[in-house]
């Protein structure tokens, strides 16, 4: 299990008075998310700590159909191992890991095993991931499962039907008969946002996820048309910002699919940081969900360690 | 610098400043600088500082314009201007488009003049500034191309002069220079004293693409440099600064034949509804009042909340105002910088302290300031009452004053309760309410759901006391264009004799006495004076006029303003009391020909009347407005409005031509007229509200006062609650009409009289109307 500053969600009763009638007004938010990375600039030193912070953050990511124990294992060890020890000591470290390695749950035991003493925490998607739309009680033996395998935070994907058709309760029921599945295992919901399409859905979807219990919320499967955005990302924080204020929880934030470059990794670091602050660049509180994003900080951080540009070919595969 | 391990436990961003090295350089080689007259640079003389007010450290050094170098000026743009003028639409296009490219490849340099010199932030000057100033020369290069298509018949003016101000220097020099020069005008261009660099800088830019000496040349200085520019032969004189200056302006150029664009001060309403998105508004108010450190004239500074989600916004506006970054603004990072100089750091700080003193509660940003430069904390002033001086006075600077309102009637009073009407901001999700309070709220530039948006497509520009005039798109060329003026005529001249003379009219057998009154609110009404004068035609009296005073404008002006529901009618009933109109006075014809012969007046004027209110009939409901084409998912709306309450004061010739020429294309807009007919003829206009009242024109809509005409006309030019004042007449009658609308800006058409015959067209009710632009941003 991820080690945790912050009490769980225990959750509320669903109450659509949170949500209902509140509006989200595209354009703004897509203002407001174009202005965030122009108001904040990082350079040198501090550029090359914040990248670092993006892979302390990183659920390292691999969900394809062809996985096999053997591309898991090596996964693994880019997860203990994300930086090469050269850019490692050039930056003055001694250790870094990803924040967690993101599987399927057949490929969960196999990512235990190989991460065994690193205290790197293994999560698994669930319940039909990516489209949901396996039966109820097979969804939940999915979560079961994986927990039994191992997995300390479980990825769920809601039912998408739920939100477009307005139907929230049913939504809220299910993500609860979820988390009651995760036992002690941290519940990170899917959204899906691509799917949803409007941003008011998105924040009622968030609202509900997290009144359901949801320690995460999270845009994406990264199988969607569009995943992780900006103005969806912006929408997700101030959702669960609401959330916070009238409970006093915290509740973490996971964008994934859409971020692929050390730029990306910065820019949604500053959006937390100036949507919510500090405490969520912690990765108990914020996780970027990825599979490629890591090669692009690394050659960045050659890049400041030794002011040449890297080349990937020099830097050990995921 | 802190370690790797240091900064991932503080995750402090660290300081990103962008490099000035390359401006440093520029300004160490040029030193001081001279006027840029006639494509070249004096001698500097008479030299002052413009100063780093993130700083205060001196940046370089800057020439006094005085009334020489103007008149230099002056003279080489007049030399250039018939050669400019007369090359073809796409010659100057090319130059226009030569200027926006060579702004574009140097957009860099001039984002770090900018400001070194104004001190706002780099991501201002780099991703508004400059970029709007670009896109406005690309825009009007267009527009250079197309002028002999689309503005028919129109001339520039000529010399433009044109006076700017520091909050924005290089994009308010693009908004004057770019539509004088596509209009064929030349242009001596008088930056403000504290920001002369970036306007020297595109004089190098001039010289450098070859632009015709003389086309643009740029005088620096302060205001006494502003009134020898204003003071000097030019031909028109655009303005953008305070509302102060500005009057000084309307009062110098009164009479001069200038014509005259004035961009004003404003105190530009914000109202949040409770079913707005209240982050998005939260950090429109970023974008409204703490941008440019809220020296800006449109800033959204009064921020209207409705009492059901007062407290939510308020506590989230102040968590947000915590986040902001004060400090270095060529700092990457940095949300504000300085104010622009220590005087105008002492003017916030002061009107801050009065509204703190009346009540209000001061919240800022907390952190430590810069210790040198002219730092002010952004914050708000809760509880800023209507009375509040912090509510009514333009504070200019980061603060803006937040109160709440129960009702969306109510939310509008509060919105117009102010002398400016420049720009105003509505929050909500509800398109219904949203443009009902946009058709309401008096302010030339509304933006829904989103402030301070810009673009060079746009009309921007103020009603009220914000000024008069718009810059950007169609209608901001009309303001360096003009049509071709009719040949003057004299006038009549009356006198006003309310003494008895015995003897005069009747002959024999009485006819019943007809007593011409006032025409007020719909009702006949005796003068206020009591008295009547004496109307003759070649010597005989033929009767009596009711002698208008003061007293009966003011009667007049509040029965126009009861009269509110005229200009919220529909275009098509507008047009059918027009066409009502005509056709009574068909049927009253040889009764008006009678009255005209009678008074010497051409008899056809009641024919081409009648012509006229069919004219305008036509038009009433077809003087439509624009979308515009400006940014992307965006609606732009330009909408003609009337300005409510005009004064029409008419030649003194033509008495019902002429009176129904003005008036008609006035009220077919929607406007209310109170109307002051030929003094020495006024009786084909009194005998008119008859054919008024029988036309159902809603009472109030039109006025007359009769009596005498620079008397009346004062007193309309001087009334705060009359908003727009045609005046027809001789030089020095214009130059007191002019003069005396400076009180509250009102906009004037001052004209000579002229041949009635064809006074109509579309420019009478470009006259009778101002462009209101609604930005609607869209999106699912």
């Amino acid at each position: 299990m991820s080690p945790s500053d912050f009490a769980r969600n225990p959750g509320t009763p669903f109450d659509p008075d949170w949500f209902e009638g509140h509006a989200v007004n595209t354009p703004a938010a897509e203002r407001r998310a174009a202005q965030l990375p122009a108001r904040r600039s990082l350079k040198k030193t501090y550029q090359a700590a914040w990248l670092v912070n993006a892979i302390r953050c990183m659920d390292l990511t691999t969900l394809a159909g062809d996985d096999t124990e053997a591309r898991v294992k090596r996964l693994c060890a880019k997860a203990k191992n994300p930086l090469a020890d050269h850019i490692l000591t050039g930056l003055g470290l001694e250790r870094v890991t990803t924040g967690a390695v993101c599987v399927y749950p057949t490929m969960v035991r196999a990512a235990v095993r190989a991460l065994d003493g690193s205290g790197i925490p293994v999560a698994s998607v669930a319940t039909g991931f990516p489209a949901g739309l396996t039966p109820m009680n097979l969804r939940l033996a999915e979560i079961l499962y994986a927990v039994e395998e191992g997995a300390a935070e479980i990825d769920i994907v809601i039912t998408r039907a739920h939100v477009l058709g307005g139907n929230w309760s049913a939504l809220y029921d299910e993500i609860a008969a979820m988390r009651e599945a995760c036992g002690d295992a941290h519940l990170k919901a899917i959204l899906a946002t691509g799917d949803l399409q409007t941003l008011s859905n998105v924040y009622k979807a968030s609202m509900v996820a997290m009144q359901a219990g949801a320690d995460f919320i999270k845009t994406s499967t990264g199988k969607e048309g569009v995943n992780a955005t900006l103005p969806v990302s912006l929408t997700m924080v101030r959702a669960l910002r609401d959330y916070g204020a009238r409970t006093g929880a915290k509740i973490g934030f996971k964008p994934a699919g859409g971020l692929k470059t050390a730029k990306d990794a910065l820019n949604w670091q500053i959006l937390m940081n100036e949507e919510l602050g500090r405490d969520w660049l912690r990765p108990d509180l914020f996780r970027i969900g990825a599979s490629s994003l890591l090669g692009d900080i690394e050659r960045q951080l050659e890049h400041h360690v030794t002011g040449r540009y890297a080349s990937s070919s020099r830097h050990a595969l995921a | 610098m802190p370690t790797v391990k240091e900064i991932l436990d503080s995750m402090d961003y660290g300081p990103a400043p962008e490099s000035s090295a390359e401006v440093m350089g520029w300004l160490g080689a040029r030193g001081a600088f001279g006027q840029y007259i006639d494509g070249g640079f004096t001698t500097p003389a008479d030299t002052f500082a413009t100063e780093n007010p993130a700083t205060g450290a001196t940046l370089a050094q800057i020439s006094q314009g005085a009334a020489p170098d103007i008149a230099r000026a002056v003279d080489a743009a007049r030399k250039a201007q018939p050669k400019w003028a007369k090359l073809s639409g796409h010659q100057r296009a090319k130059y226009l488009y030569a200027l926006a490219r060579s702004l574009q490849k140097r957009a860099r340099f001039l984002a770090v003049l900018e400001t070194l010199d104004n001190g706002k932030p780099i991501r201002e000057s780099r991703d508004v500034d400059i970029p709007l100033a670009i896109r406005h020369f690309y825009h009007h290069a267009g527009w250079a191309e197309m002028l002999a298509d689309e503005f028919p018949g129109l001339a520039p003016h000529g010399v433009c002069g044109q006076i700017i101000p520091w909050n924005f220097p290089l994009l308010m020099l693009a908004w004057k220079i770019a539509p004088a020069l596509a209009a064929g005008n030349t242009v001596v261009l008088k930056p403000a004293e504290q920001t002369p660099l970036t306007a020297l800088a595109f004089a190098e830019i001039c010289a450098e693409i070859g632009l015709p000496k003389g086309v643009v040349n740029i005088v620096t200085g302060d205001g006494r440099t502003g009134a020898a520019l204003t003071a000097a032969p030019v031909d028109k004189i655009a303005f953008t600064g305070s509302t102060e200056i500005g009057r000084e302006i309307r009062r110098a150029t009164a009479g001069s034949g200038k014509a005259l664009t004035l961009e004003l001060g404003g105190k530009s309403p914000f109202v949040v509804f409770a079913d707005a998105d209240l982050d998005a508004a939260v950090e429109g108010v970023v974008d409204a009042i703490w941008f440019n450190q809220g020296q800006v004239c449109c800033a959204g500074s009064r921020i209207l909340v409705a009492e059901a989600v007062a407290n939510t916004f308020t506590e989230r506006l102040q968590t947000r105002l915590s986040k902001l970054r004060v400090g270095d603004p060529l700092d990457k990072c940095t949300d504000m910088g300085p104010i622009v100089s220590a005087t105008q750091r002492q003017r916030v700080a002061a009107l801050v302290s009065a509204g703190e003193a009346a009540g209000a509660t001061l919240v800022q940003c907390e952190g430590q300031l810069p210790a040198a430069g002219h730092f002010f904390a952004p914050g708000l002033l809760i509880g800023a009452d209507p009375a509040n001086p912090a509510s009514t006075e333009e504070i200019f600077g980061p603060v803006a004053t937040l109160t709440t309102f129960r009702t969306p009637e109510e939310a509008v009073q509060l919105a117009n309760n102010t002398r400016y009407g420049l720009a105003a901001s509505i929050w909500s999700e509800n398109i219904t309410l949203a443009l009902d309070i946009a058709s309401q709220v008096k302010a030339g530039v509304i933006w829904m759901n989103g402030t301070n948006l810009f673009d060079a497509g746009a009309g921007f520009g103020g009603m009220r006391e914000s000024g008069f005039g718009r810059e950007g798109g169609r209608e901001g060329m009309l303001a360096y264009l003009r049509g071709p003026s009719p040949k003057p005529r004299p006038e009549a001249s009356a006198s006003f004799d309310a003494a008895p003379h015995p003897g005069a009219p009747g002959k024999g057998d009485p006819a019943i006495d007809r007593t011409p009154k006032l025409y007020i609110g719909g009702k006949q009404a005796r003068p206020d004076s009591g008295q009547s004068y004496r109307v003759t035609a070649k010597g005989t009296e033929i009767g009596l006029a009711p002698l208008g005073s003061r007293k009966d404008i003011r009667n007049a002006v509040e029965a126009a303003h009861k009269a509110s529901g005229w200009a919220k009618t529909t275009g098509h009933n507008r047009a059918q009391v027009l066409y009502y109109l005509a056709e009574n006075l068909s049927a009253r014809q040889r009764e008006f020909e009678t009255r005209l012969r009678e008074m010497g007046a051409n008899p056809a004027e009641a024919e081409a009347t009648i012509a006229r209110a069919f004219y305008y009939a036509a038009w009433a409901d077809k003087f439509d407005g624009a979308v515009k084409s400006t940014t992307g998912n965006m609606v732009t709306l330009a909408i003609n409005e009337p300005f409510g309450v005009m004064g029409v004061v008419c030649p003194d010739d033509a008495p019902l031509l002429g009176f129904a020429s003005l008036v008609l294309p006035a009220i077919a807009m929607g406007n209310r007229v109170v109307a002051v007919p030929a003094a020495s003829m006024p009786l084909a206009a009194t005998d008119l509200y008859q054919v008024f009242d029988t036309s159902d024109l809603p009472g109030g809509v039109v006025n007359i006062v009769t009596g005498p005409k620079d008397e009346l006309a004062k007193t309309l030019a001087q009334h705060d609650d009359v908003a727009a004042l045609w005046y027809c007449g001789e030089a020095e009658g214009r130059t007191m009409a002019e003069a005396e609308s400076a009180g509250n800006l009102k906009a004037t058409w001052t004209m000579s009289n002229r041949d009635w015959t064809d006074a109509q067209g579309r420019d009478f009710l470009t006259r009778a109307t101002q462009v209101k632009t609604i930005w609607v941003p869209y999106g699912a």
